[in-house]
């Protein structure tokens, strides 16, 4: 059966590019691209959405069924 | 499915003043998903702070909101919950706000039992005049006001509180995200003054001082040092050295001030 | 039928003054000579389903005042000297987020403990210039205990209107006498509450200007929902730095004061049409300066009384006018100077302002206010 990947949505004028969200996924589906965190392997997401969780900017929202 | 915090944030708000890394973002978003898990109606919900970073969060939030003076957000908030007894009154702030200039107003609204919230964001420092010592600093760290090393003891807040008379106390932690709004539901759904520390992070003006490397560096440390209250009951004081615990550490039903109060109307009315 | 009459004293009658107001919520601390104000409160707000508390210092019952204003309830504190001083935080806060409250300060001797069971009038320029930045300043300052009651219902009436703290100040003599009150039956006092918002709660801003200089009042819990801070603010409430607009709100906060004078400004000329020396006193003083008026009109001097009964606003428009045909003035009064200075300020020199000036808790004697009128005749 074929996954269904989520949508990680970066709102990127509120990431201050804080790190926490890279550092804590367990699977190190983030990356920062200069000062602002993108996506950089979604397919090992597990949606387990401590990014979006720890996120202290409200710059991150994990869109999954 | 995403969370969905724009309905608890003002629109155009965000984003906040608070620096990268700064851990009052995750515990406003702690807030508001207690809020959303109570269902508060935000013409009911007051939240109350006083001066400093943590004391601009109400800003963000779409109910009513008062920001006050320097460690006076207690006292305000206490003539608004008499005025307003039906109301959720919800305090928020510092360390240095609340437990230094505020350390009066603190104590005696523990005494008092009135039931209101207090969420003290413990950062161990004055994060916006740049980074000053505060009772909770702890001794020997460095702070811009101590150069070589704090020479003062610290408070313990969460102990404060409950020789004060607070009927309900937790600790949680920044790191610990998703635990804060089952801490806040439970401290709001409680009869009576609760205090809830939430141990925080400032990298830019306690971490830079004290050697953290990096933002990471002090999540991981309140990660290490907290120990759930469960967890501790089968530790050893020697494992326990260096360790903060976590979650409800006090709770205890005790009469509430404003229902006290509407006795005494009752008194004065006899009669009458 | 006939109207209450009651043998009380000054603090007493502040009391029963703002039960008359509608007052519904008194926060204080205790302090000499004050806290008759607060007895009576506790004792007979609860009667009136009101609430009283007695907070843990000066600087918490004047947050726990405001906090309970914007609330929607009706707020009086009761202080004295060192309790004004600590009060001056938050009522800095009141005038800038603007929000009605009263405040009883009996005035004793100071700086600092000074005597705390001694009479004085030297809080004058801290219920001015207390609290610190440009802020507008309502100070009634009453001399007798019927007026003691009847200004502290008109205290809250302008504190209500104009939305900004009102400071009821009588010196200890006036707060302790004993004299006869005559109570008002209700409703022969004006009293006058804060303007409600006539906009649904969507659209309230609480310092929409489109209302006027004093923008209407919603209260927390009452279906509006808004933010209230002490920094400068927009007319939504929110914090602001854009020049422009912290220089209009600075100006429109003291305007509607100033620009309402005549509204606010009360004060009682006794035999000033002829006078050649004019007495300004107020409070007990001008009860001896009154006695001294007589006295010397009966030894043929010209002799008036000019009694400010709102000393701020001052009513200095007037005083001016009385200036240009006045030979002297004397202020008697318990401090150095407060009261002479603020008359020397405001005749532009027309007329020598000379002092008695007692800080030794003892009021200034009729003799003395005449002694001084022979003088300088």
């Amino acid at each position: 059966m074929e996954k269904k990947l989520p949508n990680i949505e970066i709102i990127e004028k509120y990431c201050k590019g804080c790190h926490i969200c890279v550092e804590f996924c367990p699977t190190k589906v983030l990356e920062m691209k200069g000062f602002v965190v993108s996506v950089k392997n979604l397919e090992a997401c597990t949606k387990c959405m401590q990014c979006e969780l720890r996120c202290p900017d409200f710059a991150i929202r994990v869109h999954a069924e | 499915m995403a969370y969905d915090y724009d309905k608890w944030i003002r629109p155009g708000k965000l984003p906040h003043i608070w620096c990268p890394g700064c851990g009052h973002g995750i515990v406003m978003k702690g807030l508001i998903r207690a809020f959303d898990t109570l269902q508060l109606k935000k013409e009911e919900t007051a939240i109350v702070s006083g001066i400093g970073c943590a004391s601009r969060l109400p800003g963000y939030i779409d109910c009513c909101t008062l920001h006050t003076t320097h460690g006076r957000a207690a006292a305000f908030a206490t003539g608004l919950k008499m005025a307003r007894p039906e109301m959720k009154v919800i305090l928020c702030g510092g360390d240095g706000d609340g437990t230094a200039i505020g350390g009066n107003h603190f104590i005696h609204a523990c005494r008092r039992n009135i039931d209101m919230t207090y969420i003290i964001m413990n950062n161990y420092i004055y994060g916006m005049t740049g980074g000053q010592f505060s009772p909770a600093t702890p001794t020997g760290h460095k702070a811009s006001t101590t150069p070589y090393g704090n020479p003062d003891p610290n408070f313990d807040i969460a102990k404060l509180a409950i020789g004060a008379g607070a009927t309900f106390v937790a600790r949680g932690t920044a790191f610990h995200a998703a635990q804060l709004d089952k801490l806040i539901v439970e401290a709001i759904q409680h009869k009576g003054f609760s205090v809830v520390e939430i141990l925080d992070d400032c990298p830019t003006t306690y971490g830079r001082r004290n050697k953290f490397k990096s933002v990471i560096e002090m999540m991981n440390r309140l990660k290490e040092i907290s120990v759930p209250v469960k967890a501790a009951e089968k530790m050893t004081p020697e494992q326990l050295q260096g360790k903060v615990l976590t979650g409800v550490l006090y709770k205890e039903e005790k009469p509430e001030y404003c229902e006290q109060y509407a006795k005494v109307i009752e008194r004065a009315q006899v009669g009458k | 039928m006939a109207k209450k009459v009651a043998f009380i004293q000054g603090n007493e009658a502040a009391a029963h003054g703002a039960i008359y107001a509608g007052c519904n919520f008194f926060a204080g601390y205790p302090i000499t000579p004050s806290t008759e104000v607060a007895e009576v409160m506790s004792l007979e707000l609860p009667k009136t389903g009101g609430k009283f508390i007695q907070m843990e210092d000066e600087i918490g019952a004047m947050a726990a005042l405001i906090g309970a204003s914007l609330g929607g309830a009706k707020v009086l504190t009761s202080t004295s000297g060192p309790g004004l001083s600590l009060k001056q935080e938050n009522i800095g806060y009141a005038c800038i987020a603007e929000v009605p409250c009263v405040i009883v300060n009996v005035m004793r001797g100071g700086p600092s403990t000074g005597m705390p069971t001694g009479p004085s009038q030297s809080d004058i320029m801290c219920a001015k210039w207390g609290t610190h930045g440009d802020h507008p300043a309502i100070c009634l300052v009453p001399a007798s205990v019927q007026e003691l009651f009847e200004e502290t219902v008109r205290a809250f009436s302008l504190a209500e209107k104009y939305r900004t703290p009102v400071m009821i100040m009588p010196d200890e003599i006036v707060a302790h006498m004993r004299e006869r009150v005559v109570f008002p039956e209700p409703g022969e006092i004006e009293v006058i509450n804060r303007t409600a918002p006539s906009v649904p709660p969507e659209q309230y801003k609480p310092y929409d200007t489109s209302f006027g200089d004093v923008p209407p009042l919603a209260a927390f819990g009452s279906g509006y929902k808004f933010h209230v801070t002490g920094l400068n603010k927009m007319q939504d409430g929110f914090p602001t730095t854009k020049a422009a607009i912290v220089q209009a709100e600075e100006e429109r906060q003291v305007r509607k004061v100033e620009a309402n004078k005549a509204d606010i400004m009360k004060w009682e000329e006794y035999l000033i049409d002829d006078a050649e020396i004019v007495i300004v006193a107020y409070g007990s003083t001008s009860r001896s300066a009154r006695y001294a008026v007589n006295a010397a009109r009966e030894q043929g001097i010209k002799a008036g009384l000019f009694r400010p009964i709102t000393f701020w606003p001052f009513p200095e428009e007037r005083l001016l006018e009385i200036s240009r045909k006045t030979k002297a003035f004397i202020t008697p009064e318990m401090s150095l100077g407060q009261c002479n200075g603020v008359v020397k300020g405001c005749i532009e020199g027309n007329a020598p302002v000379y002092g008695i000036y007692h800080v030794d808790g003892e009021p200034v004697s009729p003799d003395e206010i005449l002694n001084k009128m022979k003088e300088v005749k």
